[in-house]
């Protein structure tokens, strides 16, 4: 295996890349409990790009969980292969809760949190660099974070349970772009309370 | 020079750096204490108000669908007679289609997969699209949602009708993403397997009332983990005009919220 990119995302902060099928990324938790949101593209047709629900039904109908980890397959709105986790120290990956953003954190934490930085803030900047907007701001990962379903039909976020560099290791099946949110969210404990940077490594 | 900001200082703003990362988390434990009070304890649910004068009235025969537009204060009557396993909704803001349904957003802000009578169907803004003022109770899922060609292999399935329904609008693949599968009850369990529980019983029915104007897709094809992969029965809807739900308008605090931003939007 051979490093093609090893950047530090800073805290809060987008980033992008175009990874090539068969080509690895490794998303690195520094500092453990921070979420990072993630969008895949297909990157010759951006509009065949990541589906949760393609990705969970194929995974419930196969006996699976609701949530991501080892083995998963994210499968694009054509149900095809984008991804595959091949590694992961975490265990427990949610792609149901969505990005966080400024409109819906009014509604989820008050009219106060409205000018704050999220998610959707980073996703709609990056996807800007490709020529697309808010139409294609879909459905998403999000690595590291704790989205439990219980039984009874509650869905929170609790407190993450990723460790100090934990890992999550995501091996391209197409040519894939990816965009991800390094999460600035405050005001649920999917980062801690505390956001803080992660490491993006990119090999073949 | 200090400039006075009209409208900013009716709320004490928070920025990111502004509390502790304890005063967020309690915060927040004290948000998810008042869901968990609401969950134990729901609002009775008033009987339903009368329906409206009918505007229309149509039948999707089994793996079809329509495209239909809903003016804010129309409500539409959907009905399962037979227990088709299933129905996928999908539905844009009319005035401006860049905002759209938000599954994620509906769950996450209302704390609950349960969605019946008395929640709200969400955008991605944080305004409400459409209200559940009635419900017959058979279940709806946002997290799995309809069948794809990878359940019907040639058949008919519900992913391509809601796109179908989309380019009827002029819309495109872009425009249509994780949707609602009506009259569909699954549920997790606790090692986080999913369950599909089953068709809905004959007869099953909910009211949903359009909160915006809306462009609505909505198609009679089966959920993506139900066995029975085609429709066996009709699916029919009537459209009448109808009165705001308080109880939908004051369900939660985060109701409360998202009509707040909603009815901001055509103040």
């Amino acid at each position: 295996m051979s490093v093609i990119s090893d950047i530090t995302v800073p805290a809060r902060a987008p980033y992008s890349a175009t990874l090539k099928a068969g080509q690895t990324m490794r998303i690195i938790d520094l500092e453990s409990q921070q979420a990072v949101d993630a969008l895949f593209y297909n990157a010759h047709d951006v509009t065949e790009r990541y589906s949760a629900q393609d990705t969970l039904a194929a995974q419930a109908a196969a006996g699976g969980k609701f949530y991501l980890e080892t083995g998963a397959v994210l499968l694009s709105n054509e149900a095809r292969p984008m991804m595959t986790i091949t590694a992961d120290t975490c265990g427990f990956h949610d792609t149901c809760a969505g990005a966080c953003s400024c409109e819906s954190n009014t509604v989820r934490f008050g009219h106060e949190t409205r000018f704050m930085h999220s998610c959707r803030e980073n996703f709609l900047n990056e996807l800007g660099k490709y020529g697309m907007g808010k139409r294609d701001l879909v459905s998403n990962v999000n690595f590291f974070m704790n989205v439990p379903i219980r039984p009874n039909g509650e869905l929170t976020v609790d407190d993450g349970v990723s460790e100090p560099g934990g890992y999550v290791d995501l091996r391209a099946e197409m040519d894939v772009l990816v965009l991800i949110s390094n999460c600035p969210q405050v005001n649920n404990p999917c980062n801690g309370f505390r956001p803080t940077p992660i490491r993006i490594v990119i090999s073949a | 020079m200090e400039i006075a900001w009209a409208g900013l200082t009716e709320v004490a703003l928070l920025d990111l750096d502004k509390l502790t990362p304890e005063e967020y988390r309690a915060r927040y434990l004290a948000l998810q204490d008042a869901a968990r009070a609401r969950a134990a304890a729901p609002p009775e649910i008033p009987p339903a108000a009368e329906a409206g004068e009918v505007l229309k009235r149509e039948s999707i025969p089994p793996g079809w669908y329509v495209a239909l537009r809903l003016k804010r204060g129309e409500a539409m009557r959907i009905t399962n007679p037979g227990g088709t396993p299933g129905a996928a909704l999908f539905f844009w803001n009319a005035d401006d289609v860049s905002e759209r349904f938000n599954a994620g957003d509906t769950t996450k802000l209302q704390w609950t997969t349960n969605l019946t009578t008395g929640r709200v169907l969400f955008s991605d803004m944080g305004r409400v699209l459409m209200s559940i003022i009635a419900d017959s109770g058979a279940g709806h899922d946002s997290i799995i949602g309809a069948n794809t060609p990878a359940q019907t292999g040639a058949g008919r399935n519900g992913r391509d009708n809601l796109r179908l329904a989309a380019a009827k609008f002029g819309l495109t693949r872009r425009d249509v993403g994780p949707c609602i599968s009506l009259f569909s009850s699954i549920s997790t369990d606790a090692e986080g397997a999913v369950h599909y529980n089953g068709a809905p019983p004959a007869g099953a029915f909910v009211d949903l009332r359009a909160e915006m104007n809306l462009l609505v897709a909505l198609s009679n094809t089966p959920h993506a983990l139900s066995p029975v992969t085609a429709a066996t029965g009709p699916i029919d809807f009537s459209v009448y005009a109808a009165a705001p739900s308080e109880l939908c308008r004051t369900y939660s605090e985060e109701a409360v919220r998202g009509f707040e931003n909603t009815d901001a939007y055509f103040a």
